[in-house]
């Protein structure tokens, strides 16, 4: 895991500072709530419906256990004894006060945190594939890129004041799993002649507008990646729409000019600025680098593999079918904890829930941790005969849901519950959901399906790449929820159709509900997914099932 | 009045002239080697919020440009380190801003050069940029 | 003098907790929308939403709402504004708490 340098102690505690007298001029009017307002925002403090938010950055996801157990301290001494883990992989505290905030950013710089550039129009919080480094399906650790990348655009002094928000993901694997096609900027790890480089995806984004990122290079070797993004963060920077926030995204740039001009325009820049960079930055990712080697993986003991422990009970069983990933270590497994109990809110986690993971953490996953997009907490390194104490202390601390990939594995943003921008309610409907289904104790049944819950057009939540996605907006003074069909968020990203007019608050449950039992009987067999069903039949006998009255009418 | 801020200060002096002045939508394929032989050249921004600026004074550098550049019209004090380290020499304030956001807001990012990740990753420009540190 | 279109009241977010607040005149703050003023006078709407905004050190982001004005105080006419003045419907949060 990359340990801070010294420089890095110093960065963040300068800015502590500076942060800590920017709410002083706050408070004695310096600074107007006009001007205050994006330098807050550059250190993650929004205001929101009831309170002030913070965002914590978790770069590229990745947390030990001393961080996961000061996240549960500021959870109980400046909130409410609790965190919401985002698809951002950023944890977020829903009720900080204002002179609070410079006090726990210090606490979060204590054990090299920040919340910088977790908001405002400048880049963001760098994500990753949420199994890097352990995954068996991957190209190379793709963290040290990220790490490198978060430094690159910490403080860039050109990128403070972008037309807008700007998120670049990393993927080591052929496999995305972190829905590159659907960032400003996403990165997908290439070897190519025993080269190693990148696929530079550019322009996907969901909101208002979804868009699927297109390719603006097939290959950046890694030496000329730091410049090569420059070179695309700065024409963004000239070239975007600064009239009109719903166009201002580099997505609608590269709509507006063509994926051909801004490539021309990156790679003449990109020609101008390679030599200044000069191999400062390889040094460093070199650096780098050894912070993220491996751990120490312990031999493979077969007689003890967690398949053939003896203690194994029915739940034990189900949670090892459904929250264990492939390792690339023989004996090892990777364990997705679910944040997903049905009738829990998505993300969410207590103070003594996180601690519990710290401890699992450091007793048995080499004291590492992630954080998934979709909201679920990873143990990225579990030897197999650790397992079943793995799955007791999880059932102790009330993370051992059995439901990861499944219906009640939902993404859900906080919604209208806390966002001061949400048009409707999320979470009550994923509560909702989830509970349902586990109450029919149909999950296993359905398999794999990705639910997907925005409260408004931004798609915090993914809607747009859910399987099933959820959006909920404003119609004649209610709650009304839209469904979309047959998003994805993997390699083959694609943007879901919407099914037809919305569902009131309390008809989205019943329309689900109709829409999966209906799928249960239109598919093949129990091994075709609501996807492939759905990807075989097209839209219209699902349609059928969430509108059965237009069918009668018509 | 306008108030000149630079890393000593607020300055009352202004004798430079301005030989062009930009707005923050000059389109940088736009640059000129006539451009790039001006003395001084001053780009003016109508929002804080307005980054175009700071790319603007990053390109007429990459292009070679050595003379006096200028930041001027509505900035905030925390963005003087950006502005320097994007390649401005100094700030133009209206007195009014001078009068809220006074001096001593302005000094405290005189350090600039101070707790720059860019510095580290690039090739020193200058005598005045600090090399790679190690690692401690 | 001119009726508003719909009963209202000023609201705001205190500049320190972030805490939903209304205005009670004369010139005082409260966290429950049962106890705001509630305004029917377009002049007196206007001069109220600028006194909450000339208090930028006490309130964050001022704004009239909607209300629809019953006995036992006024009562928020949109969700959004419901939820202001009750707080989270996930936990017992913000202005639920005792």
């Amino acid at each position: 895991m990359y340990e801070y340098s010294s420089f890095d102690h110093e960065f963040i505690a300068e800015r502590v500072t500076q942060f800590r007298a920017q709410v002083a001029r706050r408070l004695d009017g310096s600074l107007t709530e006009d001007e205050f307002k994006p330098l807050r925002l550059m250190n993650g403090l929004y205001l929101q419906l009831h309170a002030y938010m913070l965002r914590v950055a978790i770069p590229y996801g990745t947390l030990n256990s001393r961080q996961m157990r000061q996240l549960a301290m500021i959870a109980e001494r400046w909130d409410k004894g609790y965190g919401h883990f985002t698809t951002r992989q950023n944890i977020q505290f829903n009720w900080p006060k204002l002179e609070d905030v410079p006090s726990i950013l210090q606490a979060l710089a204590d054990v090299e945190m920040h919340a910088i550039q977790t908001s405002g129009n400048t880049v963001r919080n760098v994500t990753a594939d949420h199994f890097a480094g352990a995954a068996a399906d991957e190209l190379a650790d793709p963290r040290p890129i990220a790490e490198l990348i978060r430094q690159w655009s910490t403080d860039h002094p050109e990128f403070q004041f972008l037309p807008r928000k700007f998120k670049i993901a990393v993927t080591g694997s052929p496999n995305d799993r972190a829905v590159t096609r659907a960032h400003d900027i996403g990165l997908r790890m290439i070897v190519q002649d025993g080269l190693r480089g990148f696929e530079v995806i550019v322009g996907g984004g969901l909101g208002r507008t979804p868009m699927i990122g297109k390719t603006l290079s097939p290959f950046v070797p890694l030496d000329d990646l730091l410049p090569y993004l420059e070179a695309v963060v700065s024409t963004y920077n000239l070239l975007g729409r600064r009239d009109n926030k719903y166009k201002a995204r580099i997505k609608m740039t590269t709509h507006e000019h063509g994926i051909e001009e801004i490539k021309q325009r990156v790679e003449a820049q990109f020609a101008k600025i390679k030599p200044r960079f000069a191999g400062a930055d390889l040094q460093l990712l070199k650096d780098i680098e050894q912070h993220f080697a491996p751990p120490k993986f312990k031999p493979l003991i077969a007689q003890v593999e967690a398949d053939s422990a003896p203690a194994q009970t029915p739940v034990f069983r189900a949670w090892l079918d459904t929250n264990i990933t492939a390792h690339k270590a023989p004996g090892y497994a990777i364990v997705s904890v679910s944040l997903k109990k049905p009738g829990a809110t998505p993300g969410d986690a207590s103070a003594a829930q996180m601690r519990a993971l710290a401890k699992i953490a450091r007793n048995f996953g080499h004291d590492e941790l992630r954080i998934s997009h979709e909201q679920n907490v990873i143990l990225p390194h579990v030897h197999r005969a650790d397992l079943p104490q793995v799955f007791q202390a999880l059932r102790q601390a009330d993370l051992a849901a059995a439901n990861i990939g499944l219906v009640s594995d939902i993404i859900a943003c906080p919604g209208m519950d806390y966002c001061a921008l949400a048009t409707a309610r999320s979470i009550p409907v994923a509560q909702q959901i989830a509970t349902r289904f586990q109450a029919l104790k149909l999950e296993h049944d359905i398999g794999p399906l990705k639910l997907k819950i925005s409260g408004c057009i931004n798609a915090c939540g993914h809607h747009h790449v859910g399987h099933i996605g959820i959006l909920g907006l404003e119609k004649a003074g209610v709650e009304s929820y839209q469904i979309t069909l047959g998003g994805d968020a993997t390699t083959e990203a694609e943007i879901g159709t919407r099914a037809g007019p919305g569902f009131g608050a309390d008809e989205i449950l019943p329309a689900i509900e109709r829409l999966l039992l209906g799928y249960l009987k239109l598919r093949l067999d129990r091994h075709e997914s609501f996807l492939e069903a759905y990807r075989r039949l097209g839209l219209v006998p699902f349609k059928a099932l969430l509108y059965p009255q237009t069918r009668k009418a018509a | 009045m306008i108030v000149i801020v630079n890393d000593h200060g607020f300055s009352l002096q202004n004798d430079l002239t301005i030989a062009a002045d930009l707005s923050s939508d000059f389109d940088p394929e736009e640059i000129t080697s006539e451009l790039l032989q001006r003395s001084c050249i001053r780009i003016t921004l109508d929002s804080f919020a307005d980054g175009r600026g700071f790319t603007l004074a990053a390109r007429l550098r990459q292009c070679g440009y050595q003379g006096h550049l200028r930041l001027a019209g509505y900035v905030l004090a925390d963005q003087y380190a950006m502005a320097r380290r994007s390649g401005f020499d100094d700030v133009e304030i209206s007195q009014e801003f001078a009068t809220r956001q006074p001096e001593p807001q302005w000094l405290a990012r005189a350090d600039w050069r101070a707790h720059d990740y860019q510095s580290r990753l690039r090739r020193p420009a200058g005598p005045s940029q600090q090399n790679v540190e190690s690692r401690n | 003098m001119s009726l508003t279109a719909s009963s209202k009241v000023v609201t705001a977010n205190d500049l320190r907790s972030g805490e939903v607040l209304y205005l009670r005149f004369p010139h005082s703050w409260t966290p429950e929308l049962a106890k705001a003023s509630v305004i029917k006078d377009s002049d007196l709407a206007k001069a109220s939403l600028a006194f909450a905004q000339g208090q930028p050190n006490a309130v964050v982001g001022a704004y009239l709402s909607d209300v629809i004005d019953e006995i036992d105080g006024p009562k928020a006419s949109h969700f959004r504004e419901t939820f202001r003045s009750t707080g989270p419907s996930n936990y017992r949060h913000g202005k639920q708490e005792v």
